[in-house]
């Protein structure tokens, strides 16, 4: 059984820690008892946010008697639940209910202003760099950096790529980009220094939207390679 | 009826007491900085203490309104006066129809609260009115306040006054936001050490000019974290104390990613924020070591202190009319 060690992370907030690295396995767990604590959740968690091999638990620190603090209190009732929900995260064959979501994406071009660099630094043609990115089967490891921000695992070992020596000052909304061996969409306008291949017209952040981020931790994504037309029909569609 | 912005200030923007549930996907806590002071100043107009209201930074906005408002100003000490008349912070004051607000420089402390009577009202998004201005939603079109906004208010944003009306009451800012004195922020220990461990609390920091309401940049002797490998991005808190690699700390303020990467060296106590918020570039802070239950204690005893004033402000409001 691999049960999580748990931390404070300062006077409102406890970090389960399975690891220190970026590993399929243990974010499967982090993810696998998010969901796990988001069925039992007790009236004093604001928020619990999963990480590559982390989990980290927000309390409501005045929702606790005076008694003792809040962070003892959780610790408390987490590790009287911990046993038995760690058997359960160790079954190989438990898998968040994620839902699978095929993002569309135009490769290359304007959209992809990285594409070619790609294709050289990895020593593969466009094409097959397209081909090898759509053939991936990622997950949404944690969403972060900017609201909305889903890193993605699964990105084929060959194309990992390091970032920018320069950051960009301006990243299109939509642009789909790779950063090490991971691979991420950018929701807004941003600076940022991952290397853009493509562009999604999917809206992956709005605050008007309940929840407002397309993606949440856990989900499966595609990328599924699209054309001019199809690109404006998806635009057209969204809200 | 609305308030009209004749000028913005520094940086002025519509806050609340934040957003919570949305970290997991990537949505910060936003909201105003000094939640101490921002309570203090809706309770002081009889408003609830999550109300949207108005941050200032540092130098503050020219207002008119065309009804009787009832304000109140805390959080930082600043040149405020209604057309010629000067208004003292932490208490209720009552105006007149038709004058300028006119708020000027931040005298002592950064960030001045300036709440009216039934709030401001913005719509409220993902369950808060609070500008996010990294994400660009919430508060006034997820900006900061500009030239020519108009703020829509109350119907019955204040009693009827011909003149200004001032108390001779106030709340006492002290001791949770003591502006004539040093601040000084208790920390809990963080994952990672310095090298030497007490190296945080040795020196006195000088607050940076790079800081913001994402984060406090700290001036001092270069720290050394004493575990030097690279880390994967972790959940991070309000408080957090990272450390990058100049050495030169981050104190994460409400405004802050939700995930970090770099070393968390400690994290400051929750009472403490609302100081911090306080603090310009320039001024001096110092760091004590800390543990859970003295953290705790002086959680609670901040929250009821809060709930004595609202108590002594309700009974002082209903005297009153």
């Amino acid at each position: 059984m691999t049960t999580p060690a748990i931390e404070p992370l300062g006077d409102a907030a406890l970090l389960l820690r399975w690891g220190e690295r970026i590993d399929p396995d243990l974010n499967r767990r982090v993810h696998v008892l998010a969901a796990a604590l988001d069925v039992i959740r007790p009236p004093w968690l604001l928020d619990l946010v999963p990480a590559y091999a982390t989990l980290a638990l927000y309390l409501d620190t005045a929702a606790f008697g005076p008694a003792e603090p809040p962070l003892a209190a959780a610790e408390r009732w987490l590790r009287a639940r911990l046993a038995t929900l760690a058997d359960h995260t160790d079954d190989p064959a438990a898998t968040p209910s994620a839902r699978s979501i095929e993002i569309p994406v135009r490769y290359g071009g304007e959209d992809g202003p990285d594409l070619d660099a790609v294709a050289r630094d990895s020593g593969l043609s466009p094409d097959e760099v397209v081909a090898r990115h759509t053939a991936g089967d990622y997950h949404v490891a944690l969403l972060g950096f900017a609201p909305g921000f889903p890193y993605l695992l699964g990105l084929d070992p060959m194309l990992a790529l390091p970032r920018l020596a320069t950051p960009r000052q301006r990243v299109p909304a939509g642009s789909v980009a790779i950063g090490g061996a991971q691979t991420g969409i950018y929701p807004r306008e941003s600076p940022g220094g991952w290397r853009i291949i493509g562009r999604t017209p999917l809206v992956l952040f709005d605050p008007l939207r309940d929840p407002p981020a397309l993606l949440a931790p856990g989900d499966r994504v595609r990328f599924v390679a699209v054309d001019d037309a199809a690109f404006a029909t998806h635009a057209r569609e969204r809200r | 009826m609305s308030l009209q912005v004749l000028a913005p200030g520094l940086l002025t923007s519509v806050q609340d007491l934040g957003r919570t549930g949305l970290r997991r996907y990537g949505v910060g806590t936003a909201g105003a900085l000094d939640g101490y002071s921002a309570r203090v100043a809706n309770l002081l107009v009889g408003n609830a203490p999550d109300t949207p209201l108005l941050e200032i930074t540092l130098s503050g906005p020219r207002l008119r309104f065309d009804r009787p408002l009832r304000i109140a100003l805390t959080g930082a000490q600043i040149d405020a006066r209604h057309d010629d008349v000067e208004l003292p912070g932490w208490r209720p004051l009552d105006l007149p129809a038709g004058g300028e607000l006119r708020l000027g420089a931040c005298r002592r402390g950064c960030r001045a609260y300036l709440a009216i009577h039934g709030g401001l009202g913005v719509p409220r998004l993902l369950g808060s009115a609070s500008t996010d201005l990294r994400g660009g939603f919430g508060g006034m079109r997820g900006r900061m306040l500009a030239a020519g906004d108009l703020l829509p208010l109350a119907r019955e944003a204040g009693p009827a006054v011909d003149t200004p009306r001032i108390p001779p009451w106030w709340i006492a800012a002290a001791p949770d936001i003591d502006l004539y004195r040093d601040a000084l922020a208790h920390v809990l220990p963080g994952r990672d050490a310095t090298e030497p461990a007490d190296a945080l609390f040795a020196t006195s920091w000088k607050v940076s000019a790079a800081s913001n309401r994402q984060g406090l940049r700290l001036d001092g002797p270069p720290l050394q974290s004493a575990d030097r490998r690279e880390r994967v991005s972790e959940p991070v808190a309000v408080g957090t104390i990272q450390l990058p690699p100049d050495g030169q700390p981050i104190i994460l303020l409400g405004e802050a990613q939700t995930v970090g990467g770099y070393p968390r060296i400690g994290h400051v106590a929750s009472a403490d924020l609302p100081r911090l918020a306080q603090l310009r570039p320039g001024d001096t802070l110092h760091l004590r070591p800390t543990d859970a239950d003295s953290a705790w204690r002086a959680a609670c005893d901040q929250r009821a202190r809060l709930a004595r004033i609202a108590l002594a402000v309700a009974q002082r409001l209903a005297a009153r009319t």
